[in-house]
């Protein structure tokens, strides 16, 4: 159940090619991110799985059977949308029963179903009322209860997140990563934000431009990034880049290294530098270190506890076995 | 003081703006009332005096008040049928996107702008004529006896053509409701499996819910007091007499001011509790 596989897949609107040939297989179960800037492709490539865009050329398998023509609703996929897309006219409950209703299951069977749903959600209480009389969560929490009824061999999720304020975002974020573990059904999720992605996947697939850059667990693209695309798409903050001499010392046209990696000292070090901005998080502390001699600014992040402040001259050293080094192409040496 | 001080000084300048209006209100409503209460035969006689309720209950009781009310009712629900099932579907098909959009869309606006006279008379003239009327040949063309259509049809004409007049108004309408659609329900529904007809049926349709009470109210009190369509085709013959049309026969043809005048009242407390209803609607419409 569950296992989706694209091949070749392209998509032009227009003339415009915003998917280029494409090879993607999501396994079983895997909880697979999408993850890229506005822009990339990352949507489209979900609604073309989702079947609410047609494939320009290629072929996409869910489960070993050909889907590429067959309408969004026979491909036993439920997707989640950005702006949760409830039927305002009907109560949870019938939002809730809408897919099984359209399946013409016999009422009894959607009574359950819709009853174990709104256990599982939390949505017990709220069957009866409106979606315009729900908060931003319950409603996110409605459309997935609507997803999950069908139960359907993949979920689709499009941006779910992004209309949540912060607080609850992250919240939601463990309940989707729960629902996951706990229905163990392959999950698609979209999201322009790498720590949603960091946090949630099995699998990341970091899109730019309709081109897949990297495909591999958080992990694997934080510690070996394949490009500087990906090396600086994924770590928050992002990864320093430094070109020219010092790189060259390296035999790379450029290094990079994360701000988590360097040391900063007062007293010795290799670049020395002055620091402009700090940034203290409580756990962390971020300081933007500039006149360092090398061209850009270095970004540090250390312990909460240690204070610098503004114009104090530091030292920083640069973690030797974790230095990332790229050719003039980009691609990790 | 400055917020109060423009504020009554905006009353100034607005007094003679509202006098006018209430006034214009006002003056034939309070002379309609009076008149009402009067035998008042302009030809014969002039003002006769005071009658009570008199014209009230001669009004109803004669023999044309109900077929005129049935005949109303008919008129204005054929029409709201009409309007609103093809304006639904018109306003579907003008969703859809189309080469020369905007072009069509105004040449589906245009009858409105024709006026209702004009635009009875080009039916009357053109279309529905048993001679020489487009209809009539293309009957011919089918080998059928032409339709006498005032005479034989009469109640069937004034329906077309008041709803050929109207349905630009509903299609507007219900085209900016279905324009405001969020597009994501649309593919969520196809998602959860809903085939076209469902779709428009569980979605779209209760979306636009709000627009078609508005146009139906809207319509209903413009409905009722049509005129102009009558008096140029059939001049009230062939069972196609209103209640309106019955008022201004009581009034010019019989002249029986009085009589036509408490018909007017009549008219003017139905037209009243649909106007309630309505802006009841609008005004939630406004809340939300």
């Amino acid at each position: 159940m569950g296992r989706i596989v694209l091949e070749k897949v392209t998509k032009k609107f227009e003339h415009v090619e915003v998917i280029p040939p494409l090879d993607l297989t999501i396994e079983e179960g895997e909880f697979t991110v999408f993850v890229g800037p506005s822009g990339c492709g990352k949507s489209t490539l979900l609604r073309l799985i989702a079947g609410l865009e047609d494939v320009t050329s290629g072929s996409i398998c869910i489960d070993g059977r050909e889907t590429t023509s067959l309408p969004p609703a026979q491909r036993g996929l439920a997707m989640v949308f950005q702006s949760y897309a409830l039927y305002p006219h009907m109560t949870v409950r019938k939002n809730i029963a809408f897919p099984l209703k359209m399946a013409k299951m016999d009422q009894a069977e959607i009574d359950r179903r819709v009853t174990t749903a709104a256990d599982v959600l939390n949505l017990t209480d709220y069957l009866d009322r409106r979606p315009g009389q729900l908060s931003g969560g319950q409603r996110q929490r409605v459309a997935i209860g609507r997803a999950i009824v069908r139960e359907p061999s993949a979920f689709l999720f499009d941006e779910p997140l992004s209309n949540l304020d912060a607080a609850l975002r992250v919240g939601m974020r463990l309940e989707i990563s729960e629902l996951h573990k706990r229905l163990k059904t392959t999950m698609i999720y979209v999201t322009h934000d790498q720590v949603e992605a960091m946090t949630m996947a099995d699998k990341i697939v970091v899109l730019q431009a309709g081109f897949i850059e990297q495909v591999g667990s958080p992990l694997e693209l934080y510690r070996a990034p394949c490009n500087r695309f990906v090396a600086g798409f994924i770590g928050s903050p992002k990864m320093n880049f430094i070109e020219g001499d010092e790189a060259a010392k390296q035999g790379a046209h450029a290094i990079g290294v994360r701000p988590e990696h360097i040391k900063v000292s007062a007293t010795e070090g290799a670049w020395k530098g002055v620091i402009s901005v700090s940034e203290h998080l409580g756990s962390d502390t971020f300081f933007h270190v500039h006149d360092t001699g090398l061209a850009e600014t270095i970004t540090v992040r250390v312990d909460g506890e240690v204070s610098f402040d503004h114009g104090d001259t530091v030292y920083l050293t640069p973690r030797d076995d974790m230095i990332h080094r790229f050719d003039a192409n980009g691609l990790r040496i | 003081m400055a917020t109060q001080h423009s504020r009554s000084a905006a009353r100034l300048m607005m007094a003679p703006a509202v006098m006018l209006l209430l006034g214009w209100m006002l003056v034939p409503l309070i002379m309609t009332l009076m008149f009402s209460f009067k035998k008042y035969l302009p030809l014969r006689g002039g003002d006769l005096g005071w009658v009570g309720f008199d014209n009230y209950i001669r009004f109803v009781s004669s023999s044309s008040f109900w077929p005129s009310v049935m005949t109303t009712l008919i008129i204005v629900g054929g029409v709201l049928l009409i309007t609103l099932v093809l304006g639904t579907l018109l306003a579907l098909l003008l969703d859809q996107p189309m080469w020369g959009q905007g072009v069509v869309r105004i040449l589906v606006i245009a009858p409105f702008f024709v006026m209702p006279t004009v635009s009875a008379l080009v039916w009357k003239n053109m279309f529905m004529d048993a001679n020489y009327g487009l209809l009539s040949y293309l009957w011919e063309f089918f080998g059928a006896e032409p339709i006498q259509w005032m005479s034989q049809a009469s109640l069937t004409s004034i329906i077309t053509i008041v709803s050929w007049q109207w349905l630009p108004f509903a299609t507007l309408i219900l085209l900016t409701a279905i324009q405001s659609l969020d597009h994501e329900q649309l593919e969520a529904s196809e998602m959860d499996g809903a085939t076209t007809l469902k779709r428009f049926w569980h979605i779209v349709l209760p979306h636009l819910s709000r627009a078609i009470t508005v146009v139906l109210l809207i319509q209903t009190i413009f409905l009722l007091s049509i005129f102009a369509e009558i008096f140029v085709t059939t001049a009230g013959a062939f069972g196609s007499k209103t209640l309106t049309y019955l008022i201004f026969q009581r009034v010019l043809e019989s002249q029986n001011v009085g009589l036509g005048s408490a018909g007017g009242v009549y008219a003017i407390i139905l037209a009243n509790i649909v106007a309630i209803f309505l802006m009841r609607i609008v005004g939630q419409n406004l809340d939300k």
